[in-house]
């Protein structure tokens, strides 16, 4: 099996209210060091091996549905475990 | 004419859209579940507002791969008048018959208020019975009405006068206030207020009605000419 | 709570484990006494939730039993899902109020999200299409970050779930006092529209027939939420967390269209209930002792979220969005296909049986056999001791305060800008209050007004409570309340029909709460008599205390009413320049539990106002009367802050001012709560008609078409005159002010 972890977050280019939100929260618990807060999505998904293109697969699975790319970035990371 | 009001899971304006079409306008509608396969007896297609899929993931994601999308699109490019309300404009930013996206409303929270609208373009098939200038009072309800788009599709959207409707007074931050807006062609028009709780003086404001009026005005020309 | 291994029979009893679930030693001993042996740990599970307060009433029962429940149109009393009112043609309005206040205060969030999801589940098992929801709600003075939170996340939960499910959310109160500081009151009422044809109850009758269970499926969360519900809170319900469920309004969307579906096209279905508090144990105890029958299930059945849940638990899990069916045996081929439409889990889980007992096998084992109506029915009953509290003997004995106003200016702005009487729209526009196109008169106004689609009619809907009254003397508190909610509807052009009651109550064991409880359901009692509307359904919330102090005595009257024509809806903003603006009562300076006092005082003392239930039943009558004959042009109910903010909120819309004359004491005039007062408006040529059918009104000024308000005597001198912007800054910017200061 494999464990695969989706991070979602919005472009850079797009303004973050939550992010905004949180960072401002943040400032007035005296926490001036923070620069800049943004906010997005984690998913889990566990996928069974297979004979198939991991990488191809999940590139479609994140561009198609799991993220918008008009607003939103994402990244992965693949992880093998042994199913229980 | 007879129009679709296309029913998701979730979907709950969809009994507001139909009584405003079949109550208001006078016009032959009918429901269709999101499983269906034909759109072809249907002359309008409307996306109705609501929470399609719990809107679980991100507003209208999910919406997008349902059977009757496919059909939606098709319907599009053969030029059928579709219009997108609220969640159905969100669907219609997922699956790209419009440009752009939705992001949270800037306040957090969710709106419901009547709003003053700017008619930017009162010459598409869906406004023709405004006039261009024209301030009507349409509710909205949302919390991710935000419409965002980047500098290119902003002026591509200018350059086509496909700015169909801005807010007065804008309640959610949307990039140039715009509230809503058609395809290229002008046959898909995508709008988070809600023309269809707008169609009875009762309730409060008639603004709504013209919109749908139009529709029909220039199926009408366009159908009727031709036969 | 996962529990491998289970205590025993006889560890339940040696070590008085029961005592944790809820259940006390003399009702232990009577659980074995009916079952004629040591119950095993489910047993013991299904009897404590069964007998908490929440789903029995053991301790309100003796006070609920004064309500009048009968009516001509009453077509279902309390005993149901909801209550059921005829409103003629074949149709009926279905509703009921619940509370859920200790969810809320541990994750406010989810806490009143639920409570929306569970109210309009009570409401569409009766067969009913919910068509508004309502919420009262009551927290401490928006001071400290914890209040501001819950709040404004009580809010946003009631948003998420009513948003969403698409049901709109079209009135309530909110309001603010230091009673409420630690437990919160969150109140959610729903309304459903119903043809006559589809009633439905929820009763497992024929034997054989099949028990079905759909919708979400079954997790360890809620578990014990009955019983948590039936406790004080105190620092360690913060590790009860567990009992909070989490709401999924989509899946509850998709369950209320399935089971509309199924009542209204399938006459498979016999019987249908909600598994709200207590889960599969009461719907399923219920549904049997209502038809005197037994139920048998086979728990492995049960659709699960998570594995290896054991009998107790799948029996006291409070997962939301799941109800239970009986259907016509060999039939349930077309119930399952009605909810495959709707992809969610239909299955049979059991059978109904002669014999009157819940059986329940697990793995091939019997792991529960009790009889229903133990569970249902035979809980004890207990009749608290009852005492009246010291203070009331002092307050009653204390002289009437008047307040010392240096500004009656400044007075009505300091009032406009009190949380419990700004304006809510901070509140209401996170609310979907259109959805469904029919809402007529939205949030802010008296009552909020629905029209019937279809019909000239319409519903018009309130909830009410001043709990300061109440506190005062619960008598005179609990028949204002009634009084109060009926004149809002009046006031919309409405004739009462019935009323739902949510009766928030601290500790019933502590003699001077019973007390509360027992005086105020007296004086409700006697309002609802006399204004002909009957009690058809509620809730009952005790232990609404934090560590040891208890909130004001709080029953909310939500009470719903038909207005035959939508030509009769009346709103409260003033209409025209050169209208006649009547008061129809006296005002007396009446300032026991009024705003005023709790604005200049910082507390509450002294009588409440004096209420005369045959003056306020005859002035109702006319004023309705005058309503339905087309001469009000608007209406308003006199309450929080007396003549001055009744006027001033008539004028807020800021279409039109008022120029108003007073002749008595500007005190009590101004700012006295006295009771049964309506401010009305009326078109000059309606005025001989009007003062002929309405005889206590009394014409204090007109309308004018200057925006503003101003008030002199009778000697023409200026006692205090607002602009619009004046009272629209201090009204309307109170709460967003309030929730933005840093605490």
């Amino acid at each position: 099996m494999y464990k695969v972890k989706v991070y979602v977050t919005l472009r850079e280019s797009v303004l973050d209210p939550q992010g905004k939100a949180v960072m401002s929260s943040l400032h007035k618990m005296g926490q001036s060091e923070v620069e800049d807060v943004r906010i997005g999505k984690y998913l889990e998904l566990t996928l069974q091996k297979g004979d198939y293109d991991l990488d191809e697969r999940i590139v479609n699975m994140c561009s198609k549905l799991l993220s918008n790319p008009v607003i939103e970035d994402y990244r992965y990371e693949v992880e093998e475990v042994v199913a229980q | 004419m007879k129009f679709a009001v296309i029913v998701f899971p979730g979907s709950n304006c969809d009994t507001d859209m139909y009584h405003a079409v079949k109550d208001e306008l006078g016009a032959d509608v009918e429901y269709v579940w999101h499983d269906a396969t034909d759109l072809n007896q249907f002359d309008g297609i409307l996306l109705p507002g609501g929470f399609s899929y719990g809107d679980y993931l991100r507003s209208g994601a999910i919406a997008q791969f349902s059977n009757v999308m496919t059909e939606v699109v098709k319907a599009a490019r053969e030029g059928k008048p579709v219009l997108g309300v609220c969640n159905g404009f969100q669907i219609l930013l997922e699956t790209g018959l419009l440009p752009g996206a939705m992001r949270r409303n800037e306040s957090l929270k969710f709106i419901c208020q009547p709003e003053e609208l700017v008619v930017e373009n009162a010459t598409t098939i869906f406004t023709s019975q405004y006039e261009k200038g024209e301030a009507i009072s349409v509710p909205v309800a949302h919390g991710e009405g935000n419409y965002y788009c980047d500098d290119e599709t902003l002026e591509e959207l200018k350059a086509n006068n496909q700015i169909v409707f801005t807010y007065a007074n804008n309640p959610n931050g949307s990039v140039e206030n715009i509230a809503g807006i058609t395809n290229k062609e002008g046959n898909v028009l995508g709008m988070m207020p809600h023309p269809e709780r707008a169609v009875d003086e009762l309730l409060g404001s008639k603004d709504g009605l013209k919109l749908f009026q139009s529709i029909v005005k220039s199926w009408r020309e366009h159908y009727v000419a031709a036969t | 709570m996962s529990l491998q291994h289970e205590p025993t029979s006889s560890q339940i009893k040696e070590q008085k484990l029961y005592r944790e679930m809820g259940l006390s030693d003399s009702e232990f001993e009577l659980v074995e006494k009916i079952i004629g042996r040591s119950p095993n740990w489910t047993e013991t599970g299904l009897f404590s939730v069964m007998w908490s307060e929440h789903c029995s009433y053991k301790n309100s029962k003796p006070v609920l039993s004064k309500f009048p429940t009968k009516g001509e149109r009453v077509l279902q009393g309390p005993g149901e899902g909801a209550g059921i009112v005829d409103i003629g043609d074949g149709q009926a309005v279905v509703f009921k109020i619940e509370s859920h206040n200790h969810p809320s205060a541990i994750e406010p969030y989810q806490g009143a999200a639920t409570g929306v999801g569970g109210i309009i589940r009570d409401v569409f098992s009766m067969g009913a299409r919910p068509i508004a929801m309502l919420n009262s709600l009551r927290f401490g003075e928006l001071e400290s970050p914890r209040v501001k939170y819950l709040f404004e996340q009580v809010v946003a939960g009631i948003a998420g779930y009513g948003n969403c499910i698409g049901i709109p959310t079209v009135g309530g109160e909110v309001q603010f006092d230091p009673s409420y500081e630690g437990n919160p009151l969150v109140n959610a009422m729903c309304v459903g529209l119903i043809d006559h044809k589809d009633i439905k109850k929820g009763q497992a009758k024929g034997a054989g027939n099949s028990v079905m269970y759909v919708g979400a499926k079954t997790g360890r969360d809620g578990i014990h939420g009955a019983t948590f519900a039936s406790e004080e809170l105190s620092e360690a319900s913060e590790e009860k967390r567990p009992a909070v469920q989490v709401g999924d309004p989509f899946m509850e969307k998709l369950l209320m269209e399935a089971c509309l579906e199924l009542i209204q096209n399938c006459d498979a279905l016999v019987g249908i209930q909600d598994m709200g508090a207590a889960g599969l144990t009461s719907s399923s105890a219920e549904m049997a002792s209502k038809a005197g029958m037994g139920i048998e299930m086979n728990l492995d059945l049960v659709p699960q979220r998570e594995t290896g849940m054991t009998a107790y638990e799948m029996m006291l899990s409070e997962s939301q969005e799941r109800m239970l069916l009986v259907v016509e045996k060999g039939r349930e081929h077309e119930v399952e296909k009605i909810f495959a439409k709707w992809d969610l889990d239909c299955v049979t889980v059991g059978t109904v049986i002669e014999e009157q007992v819940l059986r329940l096998t697990h793995q091939g084992d019997i792991v529960a056999e009790v009889p229903v109506d133990a569970l249902a029915e035979d809980a004890p009953v207990y009749h608290k001791p009852s005492k009246e509290p010291a203070y009331y003997g002092e307050f009653q004995a204390q002289e009437d305060y008047i307040p010392e106003i240096t500004s009656f200016k400044s007075t009505l702005l300091s009032l406009l800008e009190q949380p419990t009487i700004a304006s809510k729209e901070w509140v209401y526009n996170q609310y979907d209050y259109m959805v469904r196109t029919n809402t007529v008169v939205a949030p802010g106004s008296d009552a909020a007004v629905v029209r019937i689609r279809g019909t000239k009619k319409a519903l018009a809907m309130t909830t009410d409570c001043n709990s300061r009254y109440l506190y005062l003397d619960p008598e005179v508190g609990g028949m204002i309340a009634v009084a109060e909610a009926a004149r809002n509807l009046v006031c919309s052009g409405a004739q009462p029909l019935a009323v739902t009651d949510c009766l928030n109550y601290g500790n019933p064991e502590k003699p001077e709460i019973f007390w509360q409880l027992e005086k105020s359901a007296d004086g409700m009692s006697a309002a609802c008599s006399k204004l002909a509307t009957p009690v058809i359904g509620g809730n009952v919330s005790l232990y609404n205390e934090t560590n040891g102090v208890a909130v004001y005595p709080t029953p909310v009257i939500g009470m719903v009413g038909l207005i035959e024509d939508t030509k009769h809806i009346v709103t409260q903003d003033f209409k025209q320049a050169g209208d006649i603006i009547y008061l129809i009562g006296e005002s007396k300076a009446e300032f026991g539990g009024s705003e005023l006092q709790k604005m200049k005082e910082g507390r509450i003392f002294g009588k409440a106002p004096h209420i005369d239930l045959e003056v306020e039943e005859t002035r109702q009558r006319e004023l309705l009367a005058a309503i339905q004959k087309g001469l009000i042009a608007s209406a308003h109910d006199v309450a929080e802050g007396g003549l001055s903010v009744a006027l001033a909120e008539s004028v807020m819309d800021g279409k039109v001012g008022a120029s108003v004359t007073l002749t008595d004491e500007p005190i009590g005039s101004l700012f006295g709560e006295s009771q049964s007062r309506f401010l009305v408006t009326v078109k000059p040529e309606n005025q001989d008609e009007f003062q002929q059918l309405v005889k206590d009104a009394k014409i204090i000024g007109f309308v004018r078409s200057e925006s503003g308000l101003a008030i002199d005597n009778e000697q023409g001198e200026e006692l205090l005159s607002c602009t619009l912007q004046e009272m629209q800054d201090a009204w309307k910017g109170a709460i967003p002010c309030l929730l933005t200061s840093k605490a």
